[in-house]
This record gives structure tokens, sequence and C-alpha cells, in this order.
């Protein structure tokens, strides 16, 4: 087998193809290949949650997903969420209107699950909502806030009054 | 007003996008891998490395080993240097080590074009050990015969401090007295923040420069400098945004040996990324302390005499050492004031990892032990908890000599007050702690002493740069980190109010440190940020301001005393009238062809003050008896910080602090194999961080009494909120069960050996059966 595999995916909307070494995780694509650098390595072995993006519409850990594998795949990193003149998506905007940030380092991760959460039009209650984002670690802020952010965006999304 | 304001942070956005940049997402795409061998034994002479095999790898560049490196001892602490010879820190490190002295100890770097060479070239190295006993506890590595780490402290005994207060032996032979003793044991516990340390070097005009993950750019160029043995000011480190730091990267980690591998091949960028397994063993981790305390009590409940015992295991190397239990032993004397007390510190070398700073710098541990042995006392007289506090800890207007502090406003009484209202303290203390079922409810509370800043054990220094643009707004550089906390959205908010603007969004804080270019400060520790570039930031835009006021005086003929900075205006005093904008000003002073002035300023303040900041916990606990496991239902913070900066900004940091000590509290701890000295559970999956599903929410709250030596009437927030959670849990589990449990974590195999001594589980299961019988 060649070291090398033509890769071709759509990454934030963008259909692209590239070479890649095909011992290289998603998270070394992303990031190396395309610079996004909002894929963050915080473990590479699936337990922190820090290089989580969508894949197809599904939150996945990339450090253990095959850059190969991406192959047809329709990837979304935190890049994505940004619009062309910079507008923030509400899920961006609860983060730092609710205090959720600290250091940033989880951030990517952490709002790219809440963006699976956010459109599977689902309304979870205070309880679900832990267990969804249970898979990223983050030292800085407890949680506390990160929560707030996404149960209050998913309630506005579902029109329901928040504070 | 902008200080007080909860401001949304200054690098919020980019944060939110991912647009950010930490050392890695800086990284030159050439940067050669320097990956490390670390010893696979917890003590051991390294007798030879053979590099044959790993040199013939495809893409090894070079390998270096124990036996390359420049004979140079240094110190790794992140304190500030000190002149006197006798106040340095103890310099006991050497890029790689022959002498091994913890399982993963550095022995060699394989220095490859690309990561995978690097780590083939590491498992090709053959290194061949005399291996020796090693020890793994404090008080075990002080027994004779016991194995030796290093040549210059015989006995394994970094340093020995005591305490004594009145005559602590003629005391407690008083009669009637009653003796309240106990052994109180912490773990060995990591930072774990997101971001693993990492860092890259090369070379630009003769310099070296390190990007690197730290807390402490300019102590780090120091300590770069004295490991490779050139002139300090041959260094430039460069401090980017960092995904956490809590206390590891207030040491120089990896940067001395970086840097020295770029000199190797040539000044060629490389790169050292640590893995998270590295970072729990390899960086540095907290010290496990074990204390042992014997309170005598008057029968009304007053301290007689206190004798206080702290064995600090400081791992392999000296790291920050003795400093840490040394102010652990300090807190018991002020914390709980007693006429007689003998206090003894130990701080002893082990075969463990190094220890050095974590989020309360020998506080979590100094808390958990005072605070379980206060309820043990308290329940010794049968007093409650809270009440025992009340009457025996630090009076308002108590001041402690050495450090210069006052209790000016009972914090202490105050913020429990105000805790056990929120939680329902009285209520649940009644109606808890007499449940017979499986299930069995608790509350419990602590305290935490701390002060603000080093200052008068080390130097404390704060400088500033402002200058003011041409659009009326002001770039500000600071020596002081931004490192997930929110340091330099606080900057701008007090920077906006100390020279007159109307936003803290006029204040352009250059987050970055270059210590070849930002003015020279010390770094993110000990909770000092916020209260020591107070100093320095009302200082500089003081002198800012006279500045801007003698250039608008050649404009506006008005007097420098008639006029005034306000809203991003200069205006005139007697009447409030504008006479110009900043913004006029600045470009008429830039483009005046006859007076061009470029506004600056800059100063340095040297602080010689220090604050008490203090607090509490309240916590309420679940304990499934028959699982051995408690769960945290409840859990408030209350902090007197002085005035907040920012509300939202200090609350966030208090959540992230309680969610470390419940961690603390019930499931964090390094474990180490005792047949080999081995870690075994340095990664994600095996050290139980908490998850969001592991506590409940988080409740933070203030008490703003203002610091009388601060301008902007603040103090210490960054390392307290970790103090008191672990005890305060504590307290509740035995509120609940009746059982006193002397350590942490308090998870499920300490609780099963507790509960088992108290025949508490054979209660229950004979319960179980006998339900099941009937």
């Amino acid at each position: 087998m060649s070291q090398y595999k033509l890769v071709r995916c759509n990454i934030n909307g963008k259909d692209v193809e590239r070479m890649v070494d095909v011992r290289a995780s998603l998270t070394d694509m992303l990031r190396n290949d395309y610079r996004l650098t909002s894929v963050k390595k915080g473990c590479e072995v699936g337990e922190c949650g820090a290089c989580n993006v969508l894949i197809d519409g599904e939150a996945f850990n990339s450090c253990i997903y095959l850059a190969v594998w991406a192959d047809g795949k329709h990837i979304r990193t935190l890049e994505g969420l940004m619009g062309p003149n910079g507008e923030l998506s509400d899920i961006q905007q609860a983060f730092i209107d609710e205090t959720a940030i600290q250091c940033g380092f989880c951030t990517p991760g952490f709002i790219m699950s809440a963006v699976e959460v956010l459109e599977s039009g689902e309304l979870y209650s205070r309880e679900e909502l832990r267990k969804r984002l249970s898979g990223h670690l983050c030292r800085c802020t407890g949680y506390e806030n990160i929560l707030n952010a996404v149960e209050k965006t998913m309630k506005r999304r579902h029109g329901i009054p928040v504070d | 007003m902008v200080v007080g304001n909860s401001e949304v942070r200054v690098d919020g956005y980019d944060k939110a996008t991912g647009r950010t940049k930490y050392y890695e997402d800086r990284m030159p795409a050439e940067a050669l891998y320097v990956r490390i061998k670390h010893a696979e034994k917890a003590h051991a002479i390294v007798k030879s490395i053979d590099t044959t095999r790993a040199e013939a790898i495809p893409g090894v560049v070079k390998v270096l080993t124990c036996f390359d490196v420049p004979n140079i001892p240094f110190p790794t602490a992140g304190h500030p240097w000190s002149m006197d010879p006798g106040h340095q820190d103890v310099a006991d490190r050497l890029l790689l080590n022959r002498h091994v002295r913890y399982w993963g100890d550095d022995v060699a770097v394989v220095i490859a074009e690309n990561e995978v060479a690097a780590n083939q070239g590491v498992r090709a190295l053959a290194v061949e050990y005399e291996e020796l006993p090693f020890v793994l506890d404090a008080q075990e590595a002080m027994r004779d015969g016991a194995p030796q780490l290093h040549e210059r402290f015989p006995g394994n005994v970094l340093k020995h401090t005591a305490s004594r207060l009145g005559d602590y032996g003629a005391a407690i032979r008083k009669p009637g007295l009653i003796k309240v003793e106990g052994t109180y044991d912490t773990p060995t516990v990591q930072h774990a923040h997101i971001e693993n340390h990492g860092c890259f070097a090369y070379a630009e005009n003769g310099h070296i420069v390190v990007v690197s993950s730290t807390q402490i750019p300019h102590i780090v160029r120091r300590i770069v400098g004295q490991a490779l043995g050139r002139p300090w000011a041959d260094i430039e480190i460069i401090k980017p945004y960092i995904g956490g730091g809590f206390g590891n990267k207030q040491d120089a980690l990896y940067e001395p040996l970086c840097a020295w591998c770029s000199t190797q091949v040539g000044g060629r960028p490389v790169r050292i990324d640590c893995s998270r397994e590295e970072t729990f063993v390899s960086n540095r981790v907290r010290h496990a302390i074990r204390i042992h305390i014997v309170s005598w009590l008057n029968p009304d409940g007053t301290f007689a005499a206190r004798k206080v015992e702290l064995y600090s295991n400081q791992g392999a190397y000296a790291s920050h050492g003795h400093s840490i239990v040394a102010k652990a032993m300090g807190s018991f004397p002020q914390h709980y004031p007693c006429p007689n007390m003998e206090c003894d510190a130990w701080t002893v070398f082990t075969n463990r990892p190094a220890a050095g700073a974590m989020r309360g710098y020998g506080m979590p541990q100094a808390s958990f032990a005072d605070e379980s042995n206060i309820d043990d006392c308290a329940k010794a007289v049968g007093m409650d908890p809270l009440e025992f506090r009340r009457r025996n800890i630090m009076p308002q207007g108590f001041h402690d000599n050495f450090s210069g502090n006052t209790n000016y406003f009972d914090s202490f009484r105050v913020c429990m007050a105000k805790g056990a209202a929120l939680i329902g303290y009285d209520e649940k203390r009644r109606e808890y702690g007499h449940d017979t079922g499986n299930i069995r409810r608790g509350i419990g509370l602590a305290t935490f002493w701390y002060n603000t800043a080093v200052y008068p054990i080390s130097l404390e220094t704060s400088s500033n740069r402002m200058q003011l643009n041409l659009d009326g707004t002001v770039t500000m550089q600071c020596g002081e980190t931004e490192i997930g906390q929110g340091a330099d959205t606080a900057f701008a908010q007090m920077a906006a109010d100390a020279i007159g603007l109307n936003s803290y969004r006029d204040v352009h804080v250059i987050s970055c440190q270059d210590t070849d270019i930002t003015p020279t400060g010390l770094g993110a520790y000990a909770s000092r940020q916020t209260y020591v570039a107070g100093f320095s930031i009302k200082q500089t835009a003081d002198i800012l301001r006279g500045k801007i006021l003698d250039y608008a005086n050649e404009i506006t003929r008005q007097a420098v005393s008639n006029m005034d900075i306000r809203g991003g205006n200069i205006i005139r005093r007697q009447d409030g009238s504008v006479l110009m904008s900043l913004k006029e000003l600045a470009m008429t002073a830039q483009y005046n062809p006859v007076h061009s002035e470029h506004i600056t300023a800059e100063s340095t303040y040297t602080i010689r003050n220090n604050a008490y900041s203090f607090g509490c916990t309240f916590a309420e606990v679940e304990v499934d008896v028959a699982m051995c496991k408690a769960t945290v239902k409840r859990i408030v913070n209350v902090h007197d910080c002085g005035n907040l900066i920012n509300p939202a900004l200090a609350e966030a940091q208090v959540h992230g602090g309680m969610s470390m000590a419940i961690g603390y509290g019930l499931s964090e701890q390094l474990l180490f194999d005792p047949k080999t000295g081995k870690p075994l559970n340095n990664n994600l999956l095996d050290y139980k961080l908490s998850t969001v599903m592991d506590h409940p929410d988080l409740e933070a709250a203030f008490v703003q009494n203002p610091e009388p030596t601060s301008p902007f009437g603040t103090k210490a927030l960054g390392e307290p909120p970790a103090c008191s959670g672990a005890p305060a849990i504590r307290n509740a589990i035995l509120h609940a069960t009746g059982v006193a449990v002397d350590r942490t974590p308090i998870n499920p195999h300490v609780l099963f050996a507790e509960f088992s001594k108290a025949s508490l589980i054979h209660d229950v299961w004979q319960e179980k059966e006998g339900s099941k019988n009937v």
C-alpha cells in the first residue's frame, strides 16, 4: 500500500482534495494540511474532546479518526461556523455572553458538540445535556457556564424564553 | 466607571471562532521534532546508551544523550531571581540525566525530520541501567538506610523549618484538656490543563528564541540562560495564548532542553510537544503532603495548644521546593490563632515526579488537614462546626507581622455567614446527619486562608507600558500573563478607568509577551496579577495622563491643574466642558510640524504590600453507603477578594477552582506501582478528572470588602477557589455517616475500607439480607 492516498472531502462547505499520509489522523490533516487550527490536541487518544469536529453532522474525536476515512465526508470545524463577514453563530455568541470561555483550548470542541446538540432539534433537559457534553474535558470553567450557554441557546432555538 | 462591570473578555471573539493562536499554531513548518527518551526505572544510573540503531533510522537528524549535555546545574522554579545566594532556588537539574531519579526522567533525545522517525528513534535507543533501590513515600525517605536521591541533601531532606509560639510542652500539661489527633494525607495530583506543555526554539541573529506554553516568560528567559550558560539577554521567550497552566507552567519545563537542542542542530527550529502521558509525569505535580495535627482543646472549645507536622513529598527534583509546604505551615498559626503552637515542616525528596506549583500552593493540602481537624475538634467538644469556627477563627483586626497583613473586615465570619444563609446550613445541619438507611445526607463546611502575591518572601514588581494611539485609544503592554483567567480583560478595565477612557475596548492589551519587547513582569502565579498589575497600571496611567495634559496645555492654554481626562476627552474641570477629544490631541501631537510627540508612558512599581484573601465552601453530600460513593448535591463558595474588577469573570474563575477542588476531594490521584515506581494512570481516562457529569451546579458568591492597599481595592482570587472544597466535602461525609476520612481522594476504594472499619457496610448488608428474609 502506498504511504499516501488522495482524500476528497468537503470541509466547511468547500470541496477539497489532498494527498494524505495514510497514517495521519483527521486532526493531523485538518491542522497541518488545511491549517484549521481550531482543532486542538489535548491527548490524541480520544479522551479530552478538544479535537472534536462534525463528520456528516455527527461529533467525532478527530484524533482517533483516520484522515483517509474522511474521503467523501462532510466535515465541519469551528472555523466554518463564522459567517462570511465575521458574524458569530448564536452558540458562539452565547459562549462569549455566558463567560463560558477561559483559556479557550477546549472551546472549539465543545462548541462543535453543542452544534450537534442544537441541530438535532431535540429539547434536552439539563441533565441530558450534561450527558451529551460529557465527552469533553475542561479544567478552567467547571463546565457551569458552558452548560448555561448550550442550554440557553437550545431553549432560544425552541422559542423558550430565557433570562 | 468600567471597573466592576461584567465586560465580555477581550479575547472572547477570537476564542469563540477558533482563531486564537497557541504555541503549536505558530509552529514553523520546517521545525524538527525532538522526542524524549524517558527512563523506565524509578531510580538508576545510566551506564550507557547505544544510539546506533536510532541514528540509522531515516529522518533521524541527531541523537543526544545524558553524556552530551553541559554540566551546568540549574533551578527550574518560577520564582523571581534573588540577588541573595541564600534565597536562590536549588540548582539540581541537568538538561538530561545520568542519575535517573524517577520513572519518566529524561535521559536522551532524538531529533528528527518528522514525528514518526523521532518516536521510532526513541524506541530504538538501548539504555543500560544500574538499578538502585527507590522510595515513594516522604516519611520512608527520611528513615535511616533509605535510598538517597541527591548527594547535596543527605537523608533526602531538602529543607526543614519550624515555628514556635508560646510553650506547647507546658500548655498541654494543663488538666482537663481534650486531645484531638489526626494524620491527614493528600495525594499526588496533576494540573491537567487541556493544552499540554510544548515549545519550539530557533536561532535569530545570534539570539535563541523560544516560543513556549508558559505562565512566566521573563523568568523562563533567565532559566534558559542559566541552563545553557549564556547571557540572559541572548534568550528571547515569546509567550502566545496558552491553554491553561494552573502552576505547572510556572516552572521552566522543556524550554531549556528545547533551546539547547536547537543549538545542537545549527540553530534550526526544533519542537518539543509533550504528550498527555508526559505532561502527567515529566512536567510537575502537586505535592502530596501528610499532615499530623495534635490539637489540645479547653472544655469551652477554644484551643490551648496545637502541634502540626507536615511532610511534603517533593519527588525527584527541587522545583518550587520548600516554599510550598512553608506556605502551608504558615497558615496554621494565622488561620486559627492559638497561644501555644509547635509547627514543623519537612520537604523530602522521593522517586516520584517533581512536585511544583499547583493552584493553591500548599493551601489545598493545609486546608484539608486543618479543616478536617477542626471538624474533628468540634465533634470532640460537641459543638456545631460552624460555631466552633466562629469561636476560633482569625478575629477581625488580626495582624501578621511578617507579611504585614491585617484582617480589616472580619472576612471569615462574614463569608461563613453568607455561605450558611445561601445553602441553608442551620436547617440542613439539623435535618441531615440522622439517616440510618443506605442513602445518608450531610452538610459540611471548610474555610481557607490565603494571601496575595509573594511579598515579602520574594520580589514583587510590575512594569507597564502605554502608548496613546492616533485614534485616542491606548495600547498597553504588561508583563503579567493571560493564561485563561481573564487577566487581559481586567487589565483593560483598570487602565480605562485609570486613564479616563470611555470603554475597556479603548485599551488594546497586547496579550503576547515577548521578553525582548514586553516590559519585565514575573507572570501568572500567587494569585497576584490583578493586585500587582493594578499598581503599575495606575502609576503608568498617571504618567500618561500627565503627558497628555501637558500637551493639551500647549494647545488649549488651560492650566494642567484645571483639566482632566474623562470618557476619552480632555475636559475643563471648572465647568466640565469638553476641550478636545483624545483623538484630536493624539493627531495634533503626532503631526505637529513644530513639536511632534508620540505620547507614551512606562514605569515599574515595586510592590511592598500583601493582602489577605479569605473565604469558605459549604457542601451538601449524599452518601450511598453500599456503593461506598459520595455525591456532591450542592456546593457554594464564598470569597472576599476585595472589589471585583469583573464579576462575571470572577465567578467563572471560582467555578473552575471549585471543580478542581471536587476532583481533589473525590477522584483525582496519580498512582504509582509500589513494586516498580511506575506511574499507573498518567492519562485522562484513568486519572479521574471531573467531567460535567461529576458535580452539581457550582454556586459562587462574594463579599466585596475593598482591599485598602490596592488602588482598585482588589486582592487574590485565582487560587483560593481550589482550597476549601475538598475538606468541606469530607466534613459533609462526616456529618452524613459519622465517618471521618483522613485522606483524599475520598473515592469508593477509600470509603469501602472506612465503612468496613466503621461496620457501616456490614450493617447495610445485614439489613438487606434481613429484608429479603422477611
